[in-house]
């Protein structure tokens, strides 16, 4: 299991979303991304992308206006 | 023992497109979602910058309705490609620069693509015959099958028995008497359809889902475009078409003023790539400054600038003026009284 980041500040939606399905693609199973936003609709979007491909959320802050998105790429570690 | 069959649906975040799919999954197919963005698409938080707009859901229309559906969904950045598309379309613009049909065949031909590659058999859409002046006519709808390519794995549920026949229906893999004979611009057909599945809040998008369809939206993308001398624009361009105020005093500079807090909020991230001016002793708006300023055209915009904020009204108003470079400059000066702000610089 490893640890990946991914900036998404200043992209609206639906590139936060885009940009976390493509980083998404090329982890293993079990790996963490942490996706960072400005996009207010991220909050609920990157979830339901979770939700339909059956990421797992494990982590939602808000930080000074950006928003940290923490998900778990579905399979076993 | 039967394959199982594999449809690749569009799905824009539209009712049509959602009952068209949900028309072939209830026919136990297995159905995934595709949507394209363009860079124009209109969703509830790219509304959402501005504050009269707070109340709309922020949602992304195409994922709720997968989510709805219980299916996966495909969102493909394809902003780059659309340029062409824009820029050059084969059968013209609509009402204003709305490329609709040469917009299909481009997604319904991606949609063939990415049908092959991923060993799906047939595409669903949510089109009408009559919905929609330019895209939805029979006429407009064969050229979309002819020009993407697609043959004859293009399925539209809603309206398939107003057609002939397509491969998934001639060789079994859907019932075609359980397909649906929709015609026209009504919607009452759509509304009961959603009713009877249940589908309760989907999207209702008033003017359209694209924001080349929005007359006003049209202009400033023309405008660019003669500004620069250059039918091209980048992704940047496009959002920032999106918010503010547009004036151009000059032709060879535009203003983009913030109305809001949240639009300078947004606009705030484009600072080191635009010249902007800010109110340094009152409340006022962000200003990016786009194009070339040349002798004198620092002070008009900064009075321009002065215009909009707190202080319109005061006989002077100090502004900082910042470079991409980071270079900074206070301007004081008279705020530009509004018989001077002449009603042709609005784009």
């Amino acid at each position: 299991m490893s640890r990946h980041t991914l900036d998404a500040r200043r992209l609206l939606c639906p590139l936060p979303v885009i940009r976390t399905q493509n980083a998404a693609k090329k982890l293993a199973p079990g790996d963490v991304l942490e996706v960072t936003c400005t996009d207010p609709g991220a909050e609920s979007d990157i979830p339901a992308w979770c939700r339909i491909n059956g990421h797992e959320v494990i982590g939602i802050e808000h930080d000074a206006g950006e928003l940290v998105i923490t998900l778990r790429i579905k399979g076993a570690p | 023992m039967s394959t199982q069959r594999k449809a690749i649906a569009l799905i824009s975040g539209g009712l049509d497109s959602m009952l068209a799919a949900k028309v072939i999954l209830d026919q136990g197919i297995h159905v995934e979602g595709i949507n394209f963005f363009t860079g124009f698409c209109v969703e509830g938080h790219t509304h959402a910058i501005r504050k009269q707009d707070k109340a709309k859901p922020k949602r992304n229309n195409a994922l709720w309705c997968a989510e709805q559906l219980g299916i996966k969904l495909h969102i493909i950045d394809v902003i780059d490609e659309y340029k062409d598309v824009l820029i050059n379309p084969k059968h013209g613009y609509g009402a204003n620069m709305n490329p609709c049909l040469d917009c299909k065949c481009f997604m319904v031909k991606k949609a063939t693509q990415w049908m092959e590659e991923n060993g799906f058999d047939f595409i669903i859409t949510g089109e009408v015959i009559g919905q929609r002046p330019m895209s939805q006519r029979r006429d407009t709808m064969n050229i979309v099958v002819r020009d993407s390519g697609v043959g004859e794995r293009l399925l539209r549920p809603l309206c398939a028995k107003n057609m002939a026949p397509t491969l998934p229906e001639r060789e079994g893999w859907v019932d075609r008497e359980k397909l649906y004979g929709l015609n026209g611009r009504s919607r009452k057909p759509q509304m009961a359809m959603a009713q009877q599945y249940g589908f309760i809040d989907y999207a209702q998008p008033a003017g359209g889902c694209c924001f080349l369809t929005d007359e006003s939206y049209s202009k400033k993308l023309i405008d660019l475009w003669d500004a620069r001398h250059s039918r091209d624009y980048e992704l940047d361009d496009i959002m920032l078409l999106k918010v503010g105020r547009h004036l151009r005093p000059r032709p060879h500079f535009k203003l983009i003023i913030g109305r809001e807090d949240g639009e300078n909020r947004f606009m705030d991230g484009y600072r080191k790539q635009f010249a902007n001016l800010r109110t340094v002793d009152c409340p006022g708006p962000l200003v990016l400054i786009d194009g070339e300023l040349r002798e004198g055209d620092a002070e008009l915009a900064a009075r321009i600038a002065a215009r909009f904020s707190k202080n319109k009204d005061q006989e002077l108003v100090t502004l900082a003026l910042e470079l991409p470079d980071g270079t900074q400059r206070l301007l004081p000066v008279k705020p530009l009284p509004t018989a001077e702000l002449k009603e042709e610089w609005y784009v």
